[in-house]
């Protein structure tokens, strides 16, 4: 089936403006009537739901952790991008819009991503309002920084905590909407099942992850802001309770997985210390505006402590082989670039995965204290993980899984291909194509909450009758009782491999095979492992305790349960992307030089892959994608 | 290296709670103290016994998720430094470790580790925003902020919300908290105008959900793995002064 985005025709830069006005309203008498559900409340989830309840609407928000403030959206350190033009450097709306689509390697909807543009000024003007203390310069106007792929400062930020400070101001609004009664809110929760009734969403199942109960909601509309699942690699660098869990379970009920193969591999991680590691840490890519990557030139210099290797025996690699962007150069090519040395044999630290990301010139150049001010807590945060000074000698860093390009299809409206879903942020595909640009996460969570979804959900709910289906129906009944069968069968296999042990197997299996070069040969091997893993997990599974309460062994073995089944589709998926591009690189379609090569002629097109049941193969859907605006090339950054 | 731990269990709200004995063995002192938790805990699903409930999530330090009492610290010994982040290296092998969830009247025990801090938000709810609706707001640098006051509201912005200020304190007053909130809003011109209004209500927040009043320990500053300062308790009782009925 060929699918269709219902994106806006005409010129780009009229298209939302259109759009919106072209959108049907609800008037605000009626909108106390209608009742949605927002699972999540990271950026986009928070932002979504604090607007709507604004708007008046009867909001019910999920989250899993303690509190709707914890969302890993927090975690984000570097910065947001906005079109401001501040600094007099040729930034404009259509230049965000190109570097973007160029970014995601022309494998994004243009419509989606000039409105993402478009709206990223406003989002700046609404965290000012909302008190967001981003950096000033001592004129008291915002400061700006860059980042990979750009060539011009529009990067806000807040120290190293920009996520932090505005998943907090979403997380006020969100808190003056529960105080105003528009927004109930349901912490330690968890998302089991999205019910869907005669076709339509019309609410979810979930559990309560202090008591155990399963319990259904119904609403008019479904929101999911549930973020990414590169967990599946299981060191990554996510929260530990991020999962594709509320996703899959969409998906398993009709909704579609967009280029699930389209992950994004962050240059400049803390390479891992040993086997006891539960998780990985970024450095802020921001680090890369005054660090330099090197390796050394002779493999034989590697075990040398790096300040015995003199400046002419060490190799900037990103600086000449891509001279114009240098440590600049975006993520999917400078991690690649940093496998490259490693390959080579010329990576450091131990085992030999991991580069140098030095700051000895900047320090010498602006002075420490500068570069204290700018990164002082991502040079902290260094020193407590590794034991090592970062002023005093250069961070060992090394690419790790931290973002999904991919996620649930959704059209122009961010609905998904079942009606009355929404999808959100992270987890649905729309903007970042093949590769996500730095400092667009935190804009494109915003965008979708503040101003999106507020104008397309209407249009929706413009052609439902409020409250038509309640949890009265037999399917939210039904759909209780799967979720309580699926928590008996798994605390009842009382096998003798601990959840973590599989999730760190299948990990494994994806990172090797499916990580950062893929074959053929390694992804026919992976499409092998995982469903022998999966069979052996549901024989073998040992979830201690019950469900009568707090149980977080539980709360795991569901989560990688579903990724046990979520990785065979995005294994599939790149199996069947006979092309490299962005943060999806086969082996057998690269330069003589190694970069990326697409296939246009083949592949212009976004995957979206229906489930059809265990064992059977998934069906690809495609859904075409135009260039208009900009003209289709090689991505270079040379 | 080799630690003997004692951790708090407790099977519910309900429940009396006792310590309990384990032995952590071949710990790396690279590990991170949940890390070292996690292996503890595989060993216990391995012997049968339900592992230790404990609350986490980015272990980056960012979240405010985790959080217990290491040996009397919240967080333990290192100085600004989550549970997520405080690595083995600064345990010596043989060291006995006492773990405990935080202790306030505000936060009920869920389960071991766990507790219940939506008394925090609570706070929160009670007015700790700028009313500002999405939309139409003012044009970002219509507005300018000295560098100085924003690195101000910067510092007090920091907090995690992890409650170990609360947990340091004899009180159980979450004065360092709210007052990291107030005094960063009333400190920018977004925010001053509900100033009096804001400071008011969380106060009033602050005792309604049960945490106690701020007698000058400073325990909080101490505990604080942000390294939020008191000072913002003394701006918070500016703003209370100056919000009070002239």
């Amino acid at each position: 089936m060929i699918l269709d985005g219902k994106c806006p025709t005409g010129p780009i830069e009229k298209t939302w403006d259109q759009h919106r006005f072209d959108l049907k309203l609800i008037n605000p008498a009626n909108k106390r009537k209608f009742k949605i559900i927002m699972v999540g409340t990271g950026l986009a989830g928070g932002a979504g739901a604090a607007s709507l309840g604004e708007l008046g609407y009867n909001v019910e928000a999920y989250c899993y952790q303690d509190s709707s403030r914890r969302a890993h959206s927090i975690a984000a350190q570097g910065g947001i991008n906005a079109a401001k033009n501040y600094h007099n450097d040729g930034d404009s709306v259509f230049r965000l819009f190109y570097d973007t689509i160029k970014g995601g390697d022309f494998r994004a909807r243009e419509a989606d991503v000039w409105r993402l543009a478009q709206v990223s000024n406003n989002i700046i003007d609404q965290c000012v309002a909302q008190g967001v203390p981003f950096a000033r310069e001592y004129s008291g106007l915002l400061s700006n920084r860059s980042f990979g792929g750009a060539q011009v400062s529009r990067t806000f930020y807040a120290r190293g905590q920009t996520g932090q400070q505005l998943l907090l101001g979403a997380y006020q609004a969100l808190a003056r909407q529960v105080k105003a009664g528009t927004v109930k809110l349901k912490a330690r929760t968890e998302m089991l099942d999205l019910v869907v009734v005669d076709g339509v969403a019309k609410g979810i199942t979930y559990r309560d992850l202090c008591t155990g109960e399963v319990k259904s909601s119904w609403a008019d509309a479904v929101v999911l802001a549930t973020g990414g699942y590169v967990n599946v690699f299981y060191l990554s660098t996510n929260a530990m309770g991020c999962s594709v869990t509320a996703a899959w379970k969409a998906s398993k009920k009709g909704a579609y997985m967009a280029n699930p193969c389209y992950t994004q591999i962050h240059p400049t991680c803390i390479p891992q210390s040993g086997e006891h590691q539960s998780k990985l840490t970024l450095m802020s890519e921001s680090l890369r505006n005054d660090g330099r990557c090197w390796v050394p030139k002779r493999k034989e210099d590697c075990e040398k402590p790096a300040s015995e290797i003199p400046e002419e025996d060490r190799d900037y690699y990103l600086e000449r082989k891509y001279p114009s962007f240098g440590n600049l150069a975006p993520r999917d090519i400078a991690s690649r670039a940093a496998k490259e040395q490693c390959d080579d044999g010329r990576g450091v630290g131990p085992g030999k995965r991991g580069v140098y990301l030095d700051f000895e010139e900047s320090i010498g150049r602006v002075g420490e204290d500068t570069i204290r001010e700018r990164y002082g807590n991502l040079f902290d945060m260094y020193e407590k993980i590794t034991d090592e000074d970062a002023y005093k000698q250069p961070m060992r860093i090394y690419p790790a899984p931290h973002y999904s390009m991919g996620g649930l299809w959704v059209d122009y409206n961010c609905m998904s291909n079942v009606p009355g879903l929404f999808v959100l942020g992270e987890a649905n595909f729309s903007v970042h194509g093949a590769n996500r640009l730095g400092a667009s996460a935190l804009m494109q969570g915003l965008a979708d909450g503040y101003f999106v979804i507020p104008y397309t959900i209407g249009d929706y709910l413009a052609g439902v009758k409020p409250g038509e289906v309640t949890d009265e129906h037999p399917e939210f009944a039904k759909s209780r009782e799967e979720a309580v069968a699926r928590i008996d069968k798994l605390l009842s296999i009382k096998g003798k491999r601990s959840v973590s042990s599989f999730h760190r197997e299948l990990g494994k299996i994806m990172w090797d095979n499916v990580g950062m070069a893929r074959s053929k040969e390694s992804l026919t091997s992976a499409l092998q492992a995982i469903p022998a893993l999966r069979e052996e997990f549901w024989q073998n599974v040992k979830v201690t305790g019950d469900n009568s309460g707090r149980n977080s062994q539980l709360e795991d073995a569901g989560r990688v349960a579903d990724f046990l089944e979520f990785a065979e589709i995005m294994t599939t998926d790149a199996l069947h992307r006979e092309e490299s591009c962005g943060g999806h690189f086969r082996v057998e379609h690269q330069t003589d030089d190694g970069e990326a090569m697409r296939d246009d002629e083949n592949f212009t097109y976004v995957a979206a892959w229906e489930y059809k049941g265990e064992g059977k193969a998934p069906e690809l859907h495609k859904e075409p994608l135009k260039f208009e605006n900009v003209k289709l090339a090689v991505r270079s950054y040379k | 290296m080799n630690l003997t731990l004692y951790v708090w269990r407790q099977n519910g709200p309900e429940d009396k709670g006792k310590l309990e004995q384990y032995e952590a063995k071949n710990v790396s002192p690279d590990s991170s103290f949940l890390e070292m938790l996690d292996e503890v805990n595989q060993g216990l699903i391995e012997t049968g016994i339900e592992p230790i409930e404990f609350d986490n999530d980015c272990r980056e330090g960012i979240c405010g998720t985790c959080g217990c009492v290491v040996n009397g610290q919240p967080h333990g010994p290192q100085e600004k430094t989550t549970a997520c982040q405080l690595h083995m290296r600064q345990f010596s092998d043989g060291d006995t470790i006492t773990l405990e969830p935080w202790r306030a009247s505000a936060f009920p025990v869920v389960k071991d580790l766990v507790v219940d801090r939506s008394a925090m938000d609570r706070i929160i709810e009670s007015g700790g925003y700028t009313s500002a609706y999405t939309g139409e707001v003012g044009e970002a640098n219509q507005t300018l902020i000295p560098k100085p006051l924003a690195e101000y509201a910067m510092d007090a912005a920091e907090c995690i919300g992890c409650g170990a200020c609360i947990a340091a304190c004899p009180n159980g007053s979450a004065m360092l908290f709210t007052s990291a909130k107030v005094a960063q809003l009333a400190s920018l011109p977004q925010g001053k105008i509900e100033a009096a209004e804001r400071v008011q209500n969380m106060t009033a927040a602050m005792l309604e959900n049960g945490f106690g009043n701020c007698t000058n320990h400073y325990e909080c500053e101490a505990a604080c793995p942000k390294g939020v300062s008191v000072k913002f308790i003394a701006k918070l009782n500016r703003e209370y002064i100056k919000a009070l009925p002239k």
